[in-house]
């Protein structure tokens, strides 16, 4: 430079004016991206009470059956890791599929993929020791799952087939050939439409049963495997090369495209990874609750990990939590019912809330930046 | 190091000449930490053509659009002939008969001119409801034909040039019976012709009692239009002059607020090897039309080449389509004499390509990661960034802090999200990757669009010292200003075809601008080197 920039000069002034605003935008976004969730909770309890109390039940004694139902015991907060590791899994699923610019609403037929490939395969490696069989299950099954997601990521790449529809179609392909193999096929013998039991070397165990210090509960080893890879997956993101493009493909594509990444092979990795994890939540469930697969064996994970994700923030840290609040919020749903006489359907208000929240952080953010410019008003008053 | 900017022009004259009919006194305008207004106090008579000078962030907008009700201010009043109004929104100032040009026009572009026109005023007939598009054609000529604002009023806004929309939008302001007309950076998108015309309808204009307010930050342009400036500087009036009183270079210290250096200085070219070559490219664009129809050039090692012409002649897909960003569909690309016509994006940058793209928010950066990783973007996948897919975030970490304190980006920190940074500190950024990385071919494609007069001055210094290093540039620039003060040969891109060419520096602007219409224009130029591409 031949000319150095006098420092009391009024455009240093607004330099540093610029810099301080830039910083003070940057926190504001920060503290909107970790307040929202937590905002969007707490109103959506709030709703809830208010519709118990309009029912005419007590919203405080509702809320402490259900805490207690989800949180009392041993056997309460195992209850509470069981329903949200399928959670997890199918939460990592979409959370990692937004990261990359896709909506993957197709999770719920993944998983039955991956739950019958692992189902099958599980049954197939009868007599292999468990360190064998158990990997190898569980591969299977994310395979099956990539595989169920690859045709409509294909379909994206190639023609631009919106992966919205197309993952929501194949979902409904997926459940009906997995319905046909567990009624077909693949039955076990008897009357009911199920798939043969697990060999045990292709099981889960139980939390309780593996650490025998813990007090029998229904919680099993698929929640490790998921709070596992949740870091895996933040780890992906945000220390690989795949990670890296992904997110610059989901930021803004025509830039990644300028910088050489390929939009539409990136687009297929994503789409194929967000059915591996999507795959994995079949397998745990089946290996670690039902030990064989049938028609009923996921109440709607596919689409619930789409609330995961949406509250956690694409954060696959935050999808363990959010996985644990709505795995405690299906566990204390019955003790609720039993000892507040409130219906288990006022989980599916306090669920919707929260998802018509998070998806409304345009409104927070708006409301946070009007009260901080309000205050700023009056500072300079 | 410079005394107070003021003092270097002449005694200015204080105010307008006759009585103000646009006052604004003490406008003050807080964004949240930024002052864009502050107790700023302007005036405008009819009759005269008022400047409003000031670099990007000035607050000249901010200022304007205070006063024509898109902005409500802080504190501060407006007056109109001498009266305090209150403008809270456009149709106040509409009412008010204040007319503004925004620089993105606002039209409906499969209207037809006339439609345009009267959109929201309609005439109707008697019995109401129907427009009565007799009527409206006729006013819109009339009001064409005492401007001198030649359009066809029956043409669809789309199909018109951009000078043309340009005088759609201010026939517009006059149909609304506009006595003041706002004008925001009215040149940016023009030609040097169209450049011209515009200036003669603002004389008309002022000649029948209008006040016309300009708002620019092109130094030569204000000298030549200009009744009064006014020059803002960091949301204040920095000083006020006519460009009788005051030359280029004390106007341009007044609104940077330092010595700027004008005049791009560079030595003469030592072109050495052909590095990019490219020969007879044919692209189509995205609705599948002809865009590129054969062009031949070569950039030479060491030489700046530079493309002038109107935006949407085809230079886009040229330089998509060497980046590998689109497909040829006929003709090749040579880097260094090895074929990279079919080398995707990700392999030619690795060749030794890189790219300054013309938009920076849609291509040039994703502006949600941070600096850090903008940085990294097109050499994710190369030592020392990653190793075996692994990304090495503290060689990323010390690379990007060593580039941006070499291209001077501003920042609060280097890992704060690129959005936030201001136009020029993200042109910066984009720099200190795409040069950073050390490339044999540097394709700037508007590299100073948008940009501030220190930082156009910055670009343009990395610009050179690139060539001075022995490196090609091609610069794709619809600025002819840019084009004729880097390049050391120039060619003119009109219609998918290189349509002349010239050694830099032996052309006038209307020469180049001749070509740049076409060769359609009135100016008849001197015997110029012609060809339909480069001459072996």
């Amino acid at each position: 430079m031949p000319e150095q920039v006098i420092d009391d000069s009024p455009e240093h002034r607004a330099q540093e004016a610029e810099r301080r605003f830039a910083l003070e935008q940057e926190r504001i976004r920060r503290l909107i991206r970790v307040a929202t969730p937590f905002i969007s909770v707490a109103i959506a309890i709030l709703l809830g009470s208010v519709v118990i109390a309009l029912s005419g039940k007590d919203p405080l004694l509702a809320f402490g059956a259900m805490f207690s139902g989800a949180f009392g015991g041993t056997r309460q907060i195992g209850e509470t890791l069981l329903r949200a590791t399928p959670l997890i899994f199918t939460g990592l699923a979409v959370a990692y599929g937004f990261r990359s610019g896709l909506f993957n609403i197709g999770a719920e037929g993944q998983l039955f993929l991956g739950g019958i490939a692992a189902a099958f395969v599980g049954v197939m490696l009868a007599g292999y020791p468990w360190m064998i069989s158990v990997p190898l299950v569980l591969l299977a099954a994310a395979l099956a799952g990539a595989a169920w997601a690859f045709i409509p990521a294909l379909m994206k790449a190639r023609i631009g087939a919106h992966e919205v529809i197309t993952t929501m179609m194949f979902s409904y392909i997926g459940r009906y050939v997995v319905s046909w193999i567990i009624a077909g096929p693949f039955k076990d013998k008897g009357q009911i439409p199920q798939t043969p039991e697990l060999p045990e070397t292709s099981q889960l165990p139980r939390l309780s049963d593996v650490f025998t210090f813990i007090e029998p509960n229904r919680a099993h080893l698929g929640i490790v495997l998921g709070i596992v890879l949740a870091v895996v997956v933040w780890w992906v993101l945000k220390y690989t090369v795949l990670g890296y493009e992904a997110r610059a493909v989901g930021f803004n594509p025509t830039a990644a495209q300028t910088g050489g990444i390929s939009v539409s092979m990136t687009t297929v990795k994503s789409l194929c990874i967000s059915g591996a994890l999507a795959g994995l939540a079949g397998a745990v469930e089946v290996m670690g609750v039902h030990h064989r697969m049938f028609d009923q064996f996921s109440s709607g994970f596919g689409f619930t990990g789409i609330a995961v994700a949406l509250l956690a923030k694409n954060n696959p840290i935050g999808v363990i939590a959010a996985a644990i609040l709505f795995g405690s919020l299906s566990a204390g749903a019955g003790t609720m019912q039993l000892e507040a006489g409130v219906s288990q359907k006022v989980i599916s208000v306090i669920q919707g809330t929260i998802i018509f929240l998070v998806g409304a952080e345009a409104i927070v953010s708006w409301a946070v930046k009007r009260i901080r410019s309000m205050k700023e008003a009056t500072d300079v008053r | 190091m410079a005394p107070d900017a003021t003092l270097i022009c002449s005694a200015p004259e204080t105010g307008p000449a006759s009585a103000p009919i646009l006052e604004l006194r003490h406008i003050t305008k807080r964004f949240p930490g930024v002052l864009a207004n502050d107790d700023v106090s302007v005036a405008v008579a009819p009759g005269e053509v008022l400047a409003l000078l000031g670099e990007n962030g000035a607050g000249k907008s901010t200022l304007m659009n205070v006063a024509y009700g898109l902005l409500v201010a802080d504190s501060g009043e407006i007056l109109v002939n001498g009266e305090v109004v209150v403008i809270k929104a456009a149709r106040d100032a509409i009412k008010l008969r204040l007319g503004m040009v925004h620089q993105h026009f606002m039209l409906v572009e499969p209207l037809t001119v006339t439609e345009n026109i009267v959109l929201g005023l309609e005439p109707t007939s008697r019995f109401g409801g129907v427009i009565d598009r007799a009527t409206a054609r006729a006013r819109v000529i009339e009001l064409s034909h005492r401007y001198g604002l030649k359009v066809d009023p029956d043409a669809r806004v789309r199909d018109l040039s951009v000078g043309n929309q340009q005088r759609v939008e201010i026939l517009k302001a006059l149909y609304r019976d506009a006595r003041v007309l706002i004008l925001d950076e009215p040149t940016a998108v023009l030609t040097p012709q169209e450049v011209k015309e515009l200036f003669q309808i603002v004389r008309e204009l002022v000649s029948e009692g209008l006040a016309v307010v300009i708002i620019t930050h092109k130094l030569d342009e204000v000298m030549s239009f200009a009744d009064r400036i006014v020059v803002m500087r960091s949301g204040r009036i920095a000083g006020e002059t006519t460009p009788g009183a005051c030359d280029q270079a004390s106007l341009a210290r007044m609104m940077v607020g330092r010595e700027v250096v004008l005049r791009v200085e560079k030595s003469p070219s030592v072109p050495g090897d052909p590095l990019l070559e490219v020969r007879d490219l044919q692209v189509s664009d995205d609705r599948k039309l002809p865009a590129v129809k054969g062009v031949t050039l070569t950039v030479r090692a060491g030489e700046v080449v530079g493309i002038a012409g109107v935006d949407g002649n085809g230079q886009r897909e040229l330089v998509e389509t060497i980046m590998g960003l689109r497909r040829a569909s006929k003709g090749s690309i040579l880097l260094r004499g090895k074929d990279i016509t079919r080398d995707d994006t990700r392999r030619t940058i690795a060749s030794g390509v890189s790219h300054v793209p013309e938009d920076r928010h849609r291509r040039g950066l994703v502006l949600q990661f941070d600096l850090v990783e903008n940085i990294a973007l097109g050499d994710q996948r190369k030592r020392p960034f990653s190793r075996y897919g692994v990304l090495d975030r503290v060689a990323i970490n010390a690379e990007a802090r060593r580039r941006i304190a070499d291209y001077d980006v501003r920042t609060p920190s280097s890992h704060v999200a690129a959005a936030n940074l201001s136009g020029g500190n993200q042109q910066k950024l984009v720099l200190a990757r795409e040069i950073g990385r050390d490339p044999d071919v540097l394709i700037a494609a508007q590299p100073t669009r948008g940009l501030d007069v220190g930082a156009i001055e910055f670009v343009h210094r990395r610009i050179l010292a690139e060539r001075d290093r022995g490196k090609g540039v091609l610069l794709v620039s619809m600025e002819l200003e840019e084009v004729m003060s880097l390049s050391d040969r120039i060619l003119v891109m009109y219609g998918g075809l290189i349509v002349a060419e010239f050694e830099g520096g032996t052309v006038t602007d209307e020469e180049i601008g001749f070509f740049m219409m076409g060769g359609l224009g009135e100016h008849d130029p001197k015997s110029p080197d012609v060809s339909g591409g480069e001459d072996a």
